[in-house]
């Protein structure tokens, strides 16, 4: 479903990505591990076009999405849903617009059909009622959760999520893990995340991806990942620093 | 030196991408059906709240070109034609120059603030992997807006520039109105009214384009949209400036038939 490889992306003079190639089946769930500033993110914004490579290619169901216009890539967006890790959602708009967005633009234009599906989202994130509010009023997790709801009101094939648990107290980090499994297990959808959150990472990844220094360094089974050997990898998920890599300089 | 080319040419590969900007408006207005909700937010911003700057402006500088043309005309005895021309003035240069700048001040930062400010909070990456096009949805309706409403606030500034030279030249400067009027209407010629036309539709093309460009492309943080958004209004100023005098010099040669 989506294949990437050997994707290469330097911003000036910084390698972030060198040679990055994994791919995910359909209605697979894989987690993308790696500490701050191994580019995550920007490997994220790249499997939905936001972002084209300098080297390599993505293919979304056989199509490569590097060399695409943007109104070309439009097309390959519709299979997608995407978590923000600010959530994103739209600041002039209410939570109930905010959701109903990307319902429109699929093409549903009957006033009750989009309430209903909008307030079936609210109920699945647990939100129900709170449609009038703007985003401005709600707290963190609860603009996670209506970002999470408007990712998935079209029914997206895949849905990616950019650190969907960063920046939240332990309690509405788990009640967001929980969310997006109800989802994944709802909806049957390939799901991608990006995290740091290993808590996060074993409840959402059945294959884990560790990225170290811009570059794959374990694509194994979530159990393996979780039981490696390897002490680079075991000291991440244990959360240890290693002091012989700082610099205090 | 090596600043002042760098300024330069960064304009000038700006106002490129400007321009490449405008090909993508021109090809979403007659492919993509228009956000009419965005649309009618923008009108009432641009058109409707910019009336009191306008407005100030032009009564503002309607009465003191009056007066400065009032006391060198009184010289010669030919105090009768400076409503003519504060007329002929108002229409084809200050007119649209005036309420351009004030719409590049007001209208031009603000929109520039506010897509800035969507690209950092990732609303705009947001509105992308909805399949929408961000020009079709935040930039044809920003540029639709303000070249229906540069026009009207034009007339607008023409009208209240006039209409105040008018009073204080007949009430206060002591000049007849009727021969005022009467000199007016023989000095201001369509063509001038068409020409301040014809550049306020240009100026609102220039500005909203600029600023929606610096907008989508700004910096990152804070710190990125305060650049972007001051580089809007100088630039569109600039813009503004410039292509008054070769619109003068061409229009002229175009419209006027000696």
């Amino acid at each position: 479903m989506i294949e990437v490889s050997q994707i290469k992306k330097s911003f000036g003079d910084q390698v972030v990505l060198n040679s990055v190639s994994f791919s995910v089946k359909e209605g697979e769930s894989v987690a993308i591990i790696g500490r701050s500033g191994t580019g995550k993110s920007v490997l994220i914004k790249h499997l939905v076009g936001l972002l084209s490579p300098d080297e390599g290619s993505v293919r979304v169901d056989g199509q490569d999405l590097v060399g695409m216009t943007e109104r070309q890539l439009l097309g390959v967006r519709q299979k997608f849903g995407m978590l923000f890790q600010s959530a994103a959602l739209f600041d002039s708009m209410s939570v109930h617009d905010n959701i109903a967005f990307p319902l429109r633009r699929s093409g549903v234009t009957e006033v009750a059909e989009i309430d209903r599906r909008v307030e079936e989202v609210l109920g699945l994130v647990e939100l129900p009622g709170v449609g009038g509010k703007m985003p401005s009023e709600l707290s963190g997790g609860m603009q996670k959760r209506v970002g999470l709801a408007r990712a998935i009101v079209h029914r997206p094939q895949i849905i990616l999520y950019d650190e969907p648990t960063t920046g939240l107290d332990p309690v509405v980090a788990d009640s967001i893990d929980q969310l997006m499994m109800r989802v994944r297990d709802h909806y049957k959808v390939t799901s991608i995340v990006i995290t740091h959150d290993m808590r996060c990472a074993r409840r959402m990844g059945q294959r884990i991806i560790y990225l170290r220094d811009g570059q794959v360094y374990l694509d194994a089974l979530a159990d393996e990942v979780f039981n490696s050997n390897d002490p680079q990898v075991a000291r991440f998920i244990r959360g240890e620093a290693d002091l012989k890599e700082a610099d205090f300089s | 030196m090596n600043a002042a080319k760098g300024e330069l040419s960064s304009f000038v590969e700006g106002m490129g991408r400007v321009a490449l900007l405008a090909c993508e408006v021109v090809r979403s207005i007659f492919s993509v059906r228009l956000n009419w909700a965005e649309f009618m937010k923008q009108m009432h911003f641009i058109g409707l709240k910019s009336q009191f700057v306008v407005l100030t402006t032009g009564a503002s500088t309607g009465m003191v070109f009056c007066a400065q043309t009032f006391y060198q005309f009184h010289k010669v005895k030919m105090d009768t034609a400076t409503l003519g021309v504060v007329g002929v003035a108002m229409t084809s240069e200050l007119g649209p120059v005036l309420a351009g700048l004030m719409v590049a001040g007001r209208v031009g930062a603000a929109m520039t603030a506010e897509l800035g400010t969507m690209r950092v909070t990732e609303q705009i990456d947001a509105l992308r992997t909805m399949a929408t096009h961000p020009v079709d949805h935040l930039v044809v309706p920003r540029v639709l807006a303000t070249l229906i409403s540069m026009p009207l606030l034009t007339i607008l500034a023409w009208a209240t520039g006039i209409f105040a030279a008018m009073i204080l030249a007949g009430s206060l400067l002591g000049v007849e109105t009727a021969f005022s009027l009467k000199h007016m209407y023989f000095y201001a010629d369509e063509e001038d009214i068409l020409m301040g036309i014809i550049k306020a539709l240009v100026f609102g093309l220039l500005i909203s384009l600029i600023s929606c460009y610096r907008g989508l492309n700004c910096g990152n943080g804070a710190e990125g949209v305060g650049r972007a958004t001051n580089e809007a209004v100088v630039h569109s100023c600039i813009a503004i400036l410039v292509s008054n005098f070769f619109l003068t010099l061409f229009l002229r040669a175009l419209l006027y038939q000696e």
